[in-house]
């Protein structure tokens, strides 16, 4: 027992002055974090000049004043030592680390002398992709102006799985154009790995759930991160959710349990389709002359348009159609492949990994939770047709999912599988449900088609739109009369005809290749390529430094833009420096990747809340200032004078993308008092700086529901600009486009798949959600590689991006691979051992945690903490690189070859996404003598001039406590 | 040594910290090292931070760890990966009643509040002897790797405070921020404080309580996992099949008909 101690010699009571209201600094800026891609308004405090503290701005519709690790480390971010300080043009080998520092002037030269040559000679031959950039409408925007359709970010090995089904089926997505209502949902499933994206919202929303008392469940192979307060964890194989969400639909169907009401109003499940084998239409909708997609009506028992107000559909039975053939409605289809028995809970159960009491248990519970919690708000409002709804009814079961839906072979069918559990139960923007975001919903797909077909790629010439978009059939892919393709990426292609986001994992590879052809200039900016970016991390370096017969780099031109010392930049002939996110402008715009709430629209900036003390320009003004020189229109006068050249605050308050359509929504018009469209005002940037950096509008309280079919909403988004017309948004159960590119691959059409693709787009374009095993299970024996390896998310970390932080590698500082009891047991391994993880492609080393909350099929690390040695400015015995390691090695970026020896790539074969958690492996105790270092292992990266020493020792802030000093910078040594 | 307040102070300030919500994502711990690097324990240094060893000064950490069950037979496997918990426990200085880093203290530098109970370490007159850190039970004093002198949680004594600081802003940087709500601030002395009616509705607990030094900082424990067969709301058996006859279409179109 603890007892008082008895006064001894220095006997002190506790009253001591203390002052506690010295000021936090001297100056407030705010802007926008991006520590990760969450982007949280934040509120910087400065004194001396120097970052005294970053805190959430509570006003912030994103974060709401919380902020998390990453972005309260953000101070060593800023001052990280392995900032890049000057130009840079390379004078040894690639990867040797030897560059000379050059001017701007010159490294804007060269940039433009090559550019140039290309824009003149073959504008594909720019091969620009972007990375974690968050200017995307900027990026894409001077790509199209450049003329070059070889542009993309990197949602191609992100997320674009989860962005396509989402678009396609409902006309919103997870994360960025919808989240579930936190507030009020009394069910919420989460799907996989989500701990990067939309950080903060969801650790919110998740205290909410569980303050409310609903129920979280977890389905993910691993029990960490959010599955460790989840009030049911669900710990399936990877690769298996597809079946495991339609074992939940085969039970909701059998049971009766779905809206029916809700399919009739707001999904096309009563739309009639043609059941016609061979023919041209075969699975398209029936249509009447004008083109309207038809329904049978019960009470007239005749056809009638979808549109047609008073329509009351069915759901089953066989139509005969004016011209004699046969149609059913589409739910005809889906219920009855999703109440065959292939799909119940016991057919599927040992795949999955999950009892199947437990499936039909979870089944019930959605069930419950759907049908006997309902949601009443009394609140009316008017639908699409003008009729009044006294209330609004939800039925409170939201979903959110990311990674481990996304980054699997069959992850867009499986998202779509989950989009239908979501609208069979009636839960998309409804009280309680999973909402949309404004400008979401839009029309399944939105937007334009991508451009860049034969006849729009020409020298000098821009191209007639952005070379991303959204494909509705094989007439909009860009492929060359023989079906091969035009992107250096393939993307839409027959390869991945819906390729929405690019595949920036193919371009180093496919460039190499010469295939479909060579190119000049790669062009990267954030995206560490050399490193976790890229499958086949090893290949990747290989084929960047690999030179042709005559001594030339087999891609002869890369040009690379970073704020620091990545595991990339040795590979880069030219390197121009980025600033850090506090030194810079940026926009967060509707037209890219919004901050929007379903609440109301939303966007932001970001200020310079610092000047940089380096040589170092922001990308997005050194690609207008290239833009200008390279005489892009939409950059340049008519007199050859630059068009912005106040530089990316002019592009973001003057740049008209249509007239009055401009990067921010706030404070338009020259008198700064309209919203969403108007006029450029001088002043918008100003506004928004008394404004926090942020701008949000908000709906009206019939407007916050129902939104895809909520007439004062949609009137609204019209006006916006957000759709083009106030019209319903159809979610699209059954997918006419998928069908589409069936029907091409069966022979119909123009447009058809090379006769080497037919199979493989006839099968994986199911107009219903299908699944089908990761294709690495294709190719690899079970007993060989029985076990799946996938990665989890740190939450203090953000990619590569966090180890040069001094804070976060206290908490990150190296990786273990986790692996089962059960695994253990079976090999004999304790904790600490060093193991070799062996796939058909490659082996590495690492060392072992052995844990219980753990799929036994599964192992995991944590995602990039492994770094190369000499990268970032760490010591080249640093952990990160003496035992961090990276999954990334043992993955093919190809698929074994097929038949014909062709080799796909290792992506879905819907969207291109890659597919990085099919990989499958074994492992093997290592031999004790063998170093106890993890590998591969890399020759250490040079540092190039201007990265000075790290610093031996912190002292940050020691400076603040004092009445003068240099700021927080003071004391390190 | 050192004193304790004679009389027990007026306040009991300290933190209430929901382990049912914490998913163990460290705001609050890189938050608070942001704080208070620059604020009255400026600064909290760190060692070698760009090599090999690195290490630093932090007042508050998170412990993440699972809870092991017996070791069972291989076939249990799943069901043990089922069962167990992973945990996410934060832990800084729970600002003891009965403190024995202060007691402990040769030179008068560690001391605890009159005015609000809070603990501090005044760090002109640390000698750096490290006694204090020996007898606090939790680990939640750190010495500083370049300085020599002890850091601790001050709550954050320099925002509680704090004139020039929002009122609603006047917590700890890691109450502050905590974006799962995870962490609460408040007089634990006062019945009626927010946080001594959340200690009370949620059965929060000390830590190590058989110890007997009478923190003041609270953990909530972990609601219980729902589980609609098992005791919690919902459904108690797998949904009936909607129709005996003619399946669940004949089940819609009649539904339709009505």
């Amino acid at each position: 027992m603890a007892s008082q101690t008895a006064p001894g010699p220095t006997m002190r009571t506790g009253s001591r002055p203390i002052e506690t209201s010295r000021p936090v600094g001297d100056e407030v800026k705010y802007t926008t974090c991006y520590m990760c891609a969450c982007r949280c308004g934040i509120k910087v405090h400065l004194k001396g000049g120097a970052i005294r503290y970053i805190e959430g701005n509570p006003d912030h519709p994103v974060n709401k004043g919380v902020l998390c690790a990453k972005g309260s480390a953000g101070i060593m971010q800023h001052y990280s030592p392995a900032r890049l300080t000057k130009p840079l043009r390379r004078v040894g080998e690639r990867g040797s680390g030897e560059f000379e520092e050059i001017e701007w002037e010159e490294a804007l030269r060269t940039a433009t002398l090559w550019l140039s040559g290309i824009r003149n000679d073959d504008p594909r031959k720019l091969a620009f992709f972007t990375g974690r950039d968050q200017s995307q409408a900027l990026t894409g925007w001077w790509a199209s102006q450049f003329g070059t359709p070889n542009y993309a970010a990197h949602g191609g090995f992100c997320s674009v799985n989860m962005a396509s089904a989402g678009l396609y089926t409902i006309g919103g997505s997870f994360w960025e154009f919808g989240q579930p209502d936190w507030d009020r949902t009394r069910y919420f499933m989460m799907f996989g790995v989500a701990e990067d994206h939309d950080s903060n919202p969801i650790k919110t929303g998740l205290a909410k759930v569980k303050a409310n008392g609903a129920k979280f469940v977890s389905v993910n192979p691993i029990k960490t991160g959010y599955s460790a307060i989840a009030d049911e964890w669900v710990g399936l194989r990877p690769g298996t959710d597809g079946l495991f969400i339609f074992a939940l639909i085969h039970e909701l169907l059998r049971a009766g349990k779905v809206d029916v009401d809700y399919l009739i109003r707001y999904s096309n499940a009563p739309y009639l389709v043609i059941q016609d084998p061979d023919a041209a239409d075969d699975g398209l909708f029936a249509r009447d002359e004008e083109g309207r997609i038809l329904c049978h009506d019960r009470a007239s028992n005749a056809l009638k348009p979808s549109d047609d107000p008073s329509l009351k559909p069915s759901l089953k039975g066989h139509v005969t159609l004016p011209d004699g053939r046969g149609a059913v409605p589409a739910f005809e289809l889906l219920a009855r492949r999703y109440l065959d028995e292939r799909y119940s809970p016991d057919q599927v159960a040992a795949q999955v990994g999950i009892p199947a009491a437990r499936i039909r248990r979870l089944a019930a519970e959605l069930a419950h939770a759907a049908f006997e919690e309902e949601i009443v708000i009394d609140q009316p409002w008017v639908d699409w047709k003008g009729q009044k709804h006294d209330k609004m009814i939800g039925r409170p079961v939201s979903m959110h999912a990311m990674r481990g839906i996304s980054a699997h072979s069959n992850g867009f069918h499986t998202c779509r599988a989950i989009h239908l559990l979501q609208v069979l139960l009636g839960a998309i923007d409804c009280p309680g449900g999973f909402r949309y975001k404004p400008p979401f919903p839009r029309p399944t797909p939105p937007g334009p088609k991508p451009a860049g077909k034969t006849g729009e790629v020409q020298s000098n010439t821009t191209l007639p739109g952005a070379p991303l978009g959204f494909p509705t059939g094989p007439e909009d892919l860009l492929v060359e009369a023989d079906g091969s393709p035009r992107r250096i990426d393939k993307a839409f292609s027959w390869e991945n005809p819906l390729s929405n986001h690019g595949l920036m994992h193919m371009v180093i590879t496919n460039a190499w290749r010469g295939d479909p052809y060579p190119i000049d200039t790669l062009f990267m900016y954030m995206a560490n390529m050399a490193w976790n970016s890229a499958m086949n991390t090893a290949e990747t370096i290989k084929m960047l430094t690999d030179k042709d017969e005559t001594g030339a780099y087999k891609i002869p031109h890369f040009i690379y833009s970073d704020a620091y010392y990545s595991e990339t930049v040795p590979y880069a002939d030219l390197v121009l420096p980025d600033t850090t996110y506090l030194e810079r402008w940026d926009c967060i715009s509707v037209l890219d990747r919004p901050i929007c709430e379903p609440e109301g629209p939303a966007d932001s900036i970001r200020q310079p809340v610092v000047a940089p003390d380096r040589d170092v320009r922001p990308f997005q003004e050194v690609l207008l200032d290239l833009g200008a020189r390279l005489g892009l229109p939409g950059m340049t006068n008519e007199d050859g004078s630059p068009k912005y050249p106040g530089g990316y605050p002019d592009y973001l308050v003057n740049h008209q993308r249509k007239p009055g359509v401009g990067s921010l929504m706030g404070w338009r018009g020259a008198e700064g008092t309209e919203t969403g469209k108007g006029e450029p005002n001088p002043y918008q940037l100003q506004k928004y700086i008394e404004n926090q950096c942020f701008w949000q509008d908000h709906l009206a309280p019939d407007q916050l529901y129902f939104k895809h079919s909520n007439k004062n909403y949609l009137d609204y988004a019209a006006k916006m600009g957000f759709i083009d017309r106030p019209e319903p948004i159809v979610m699209q159960l059954y997918s006419e486009t998928l069908q589409r590119f069936r029907l091409a691959a069966q022979g119909h059409g123009d447009h058809q798949p090379p006769e080497a693709h037919r199979d493989r787009v006839a099968r994986n374009f199911d107009p219903l959600p299908l699944w089908y095993a990761p294709f690495e299970d294709d190719h690899n024996d079970e007993t060989e590689f029985p076990l799946h390896a996938v990665t989890q998310r740190p939450m203090a970390m953000y990619h590569s991006w966090g180890s040069q932080n001094a804070w976060l590698r206290q908490i990150h500082g190296s990786n273990h691979l986790y692996i089962s009891e059960k695994l253990a047991r079976a090999q004999g391994i304790i904790n600490d051992d060093w193991v070799w993880v062996i796939s058909r492609h490659n082996r590495i080393k690492c060392q072992v945690r052995v844990m219980t909350g753990l799929n036994s099929q599964t192992i995991w690390t944590w995602n990039a903490i492994g770094k190369r040695r000499g990268a970032w400015n760490l010591d080249a015995e640093a952990g990160e690189a003496t035992k961090g390691f990276l999954l990334n090695h043992l993955i093919d970026d190809l698929l074994p070859a097929r038949e014909g020896g062709y080799r796909y790539s290792c992506s879905d074969p819907v969207t291109g996404q890659a597919s990085w958690y099919d990989l499958r492996v074994r492992i093997e105790k290592a031999d004790p003598e063998e170093a106890q270092t993890a590998a591969p292992q890399f020759p250490v990266l040079k540092k190039p001039q201007g990265i000075g020493r790290s610093p031996a020792l912190l002292r940050y802030g020691a400076a603040f406590q004092e009445k003068t000093g240099d700021g927080g910078k003071g004391g390190t040594s | 040594m050192t004193s304790l307040p004679k009389t027990p102070p007026p306040k009991r300030l300290g933190l209430v910290i929901d382990l049912d919500t914490c998913v163990g994502c460290h705001a609050c711990v890189v938050n608070c090292k942001e704080w208070n690097t620059g604020g009255y324990p400026a600064p909290l240094s760190d060692l070698t931070p760009y090599g090999a060893g690195q290490t630093g000064a932090w007042l508050n950490r998170v412990h993440s760890f699972e809870a092991h069950y017996p070791d069972t037979e291989d076939t249990a496997a799943e069901s043990n990966a089922d069962n167990s918990r992973t945990v996410h426990f934060p832990k800084s200085c729970l600002h003891c009643e009965d403190a024995h880093c202060v007691t402990v203290c040769p030179t008068g530098a560690s001391y605890k509040r009159v005015e609000d109970g809070i603990v501090l370490v005044q760090e002109d007159l640390c000698i750096g002897c490290g006694l204090c850190a020996w007898a606090c039970p939790y680990g939640a004093r750190e010495m500083d790797p370049v300085g020599g002198v002890m850091k601790k949680c001050t709550l954050c004594i320099d925002r509680i405070y704090n004139e020039e600081i929002e009122e609603a802003q006047r917590q700890p940087a890691c109450v502050n921020t905590c974006p799962a709500k995870a962490r609460h601030f408040g007089d634990l002395a006062d019945p009626a404080s927010e946080v001594s009616q959340l200690v009370a509705k949620r059965g929060g607990v000390d830590l190590m309580p058989e110890m007997g030094y009478r923190p003041t900082n609270k953990y909530l424990p972990p609601r219980p996992r729902r589980n609609s067969y098992d005791g919690g709301t919902g459904p108690k058996a797998p949904l009936p099949t909607a129709e005996a006859g003619g399946g669940f279409l004949a089940w819609v179109d009649r539904l339709l008909s009505d």
